[in-house]
């Protein structure tokens, strides 16, 4: 428990904002990139290779006065699906949530297959999820499969 | 059970109810086909890539069934090659027509087309993607020839990593309970991906590079050219193409069952020898003959008529 506390203090608390926490370890600067922490309107706080007791080194990023859109939400679920998500009021955990995959993602991640219609016509990608552990895709326009590190976002 | 209005643009998209309902609607076209049926009705015919045989036997179908044809062949004369989009073509073409049999060589053009349009759009071929009326010729000649689609044995020969008229007659199957015997060298074998899919589908197959070992125990056999465009090396495809060679003497050496029929999508190059032809179990030019009947059942069926 003390531990805990003191690996809080390794990344400032946040009066306003949302929390990413429990990103794999190897993630944490994927999911920083996917939410374009360097170019938000707000302070974005990023602890990297963090000790944790549940999945040995973990990432926790911290966003300052913003909610995240369900959009942002599914880039983090494809690149760390086993974060949590808290939105903090007032220094205060408001609510917490494990970050779920949705069964269909829509115009976030790119077919790999150059054929594919999504690669040559004006159109919102759409993936159907098809496995959760690992992450498996099927695209709904050329039903090429997609998994881990093949998946383009 | 009724498929009119129905898009059908993968084999995925069918029950086996209705692969059924498709084979008898094909069985009585054969038959005796109704030659005003699709009277007053309009198919748009838009084949952006070669075919011959597809595109024809579309043509013949829409035709004997006292429809008719609109068609355009290949892009030059069109708007795309003044850039325009593919979905605003078929956006506009779909205002002219009951229906619209598409041929593009990207991959998911047709599912693209059945999203933007409410007519019923008919894949005849994206790229190597789909080629689903070719799956259901290839299921209504197996279903005419032996009377059933369960508890065969049915070979796959020649291609199986590329060829997707195996793969999709592979998925159909699914539906079925027959045994399926994949031979290919190994790196022409069935996918993983696919082969995972019909282990989670409870489909009985295996694979193997012998096809003396299966041949005496099929009731199909299937072959598939080896296609001298997936291969970068001259050598490479030269050494493959010639790798099965399925001829009467095979055959008779093998002791197949007399009741065994050999189908082939065609066009053949060395892995059927011509000897084949003149004996029982040559089915591959009825298979080819059948797109007609199996063709005008799906016009009938998605445009209503039946």
């Amino acid at each position: 428990m003390a531990a805990e506390k003191m690996r809080k203090r390794e990344v400032s608390a946040i009066k306003d904002g949302t929390v990413i926490d429990h990103i794999d370890g190897k993630a944490t600067f994927k999911v920083a990139a996917l939410l374009k922490a360097d170019s938000r309107e707000h302070t974005v706080l990023v602890g990297a290779n963090l000790s944790s007791r549940k999945i040995g080194r973990k990432g926790i990023i911290k966003i300052e006065n913003t909610e995240l859109t369900p959009d942002e939400v599914n880039r983090i679920a494809l690149a760390a699906p086993d974060a949590t998500l808290s939105i903090i009021k007032d220094y205060a955990v408001v609510m917490k949530r494990r970050i779920e995959l949705p069964d269909v993602i829509e115009g976030i991640v790119k077919c790999f297959n150059p054929s594919c219609v999504s690669n040559h016509e004006k159109i919102q990608t759409r993936f159907i999820v098809v496995g959760r552990d690992p992450i498996r895709l099927r695209c709904y326009h050329c039903d090429r499969y997609e998994t881990g590190d093949e998946i383009i976002l | 059970m009724s498929l009119s209005g129905r898009d059908i643009i993968s084999v995925r998209d069918f029950s086996r109810s209705e692969i059924e309902t498709v084979m008898e609607a094909a069985g009585r076209m054969l038959a005796d086909a109704p030659h005003d049926l699709l009277s007053g009705r309009l198919m748009a015919s838009l084949f952006f890539e070669p075919s011959t045989r597809t595109r024809l036997s579309f043509e013949t179908a829409m035709h004997r069934l006292g429809g008719r044809v609109v068609s355009v062949s290949g892009s030059e004369g069109t708007s795309l090659l003044k850039g325009e989009s593919l979905s605003d073509t078929i956006s506009v073409v779909a205002g002219y027509c009951d229906c619209i049999v598409l041929r593009h060589p990207v991959e998911g053009a047709s599912r693209l087309a059945a999203d933007l349009v409410g007519i019923p759009i008919i894949n005849a071929g994206d790229g190597a993607h789909e080629h689903p009326t070719q799956t259901f010729l290839d299921l209504f000649t197996i279903f005419n020839a032996c009377r059933t689609l369960d508890g065969l044995q049915i070979g796959f020969l020649g291609d199986l990593k590329y060829g997707r008229t195996v793969h999709s007659l592979a998925h159909a199957m699914m539906s079925f309970k027959s045994r399926l015997r994949f031979v290919a060298p190994p790196s022409l074998q069935l996918p993983d991906d696919l082969a995972g899919e019909l282990q989670e589908g409870g489909v009985e197959f295996d694979r193997t590079t012998s096809v003396e070992e299966v041949l005496p125990e099929l009731d199909i056999l299937y072959c598939t050219r080896i296609q001298k465009e997936r291969f970068g090396d001259e050598a490479e495809y030269t050494r493959m193409k010639g790798i099965y060679h399925i001829d009467a003497k095979l055959l008779q050496r093998t002791r197949v069952k007399p009741s065994l029929r050999i189908m082939h999508p065609l066009p053949r190059v060395d892995e059927l020898n011509p000897d084949v032809d003149q004996t029982e179990h040559a089915l591959y030019i009825q298979q080819a003959h059948n797109g007609v009947p199996t063709r005008m059942a799906l016009l009938g069926l998605v445009l209503g008529g039946i």
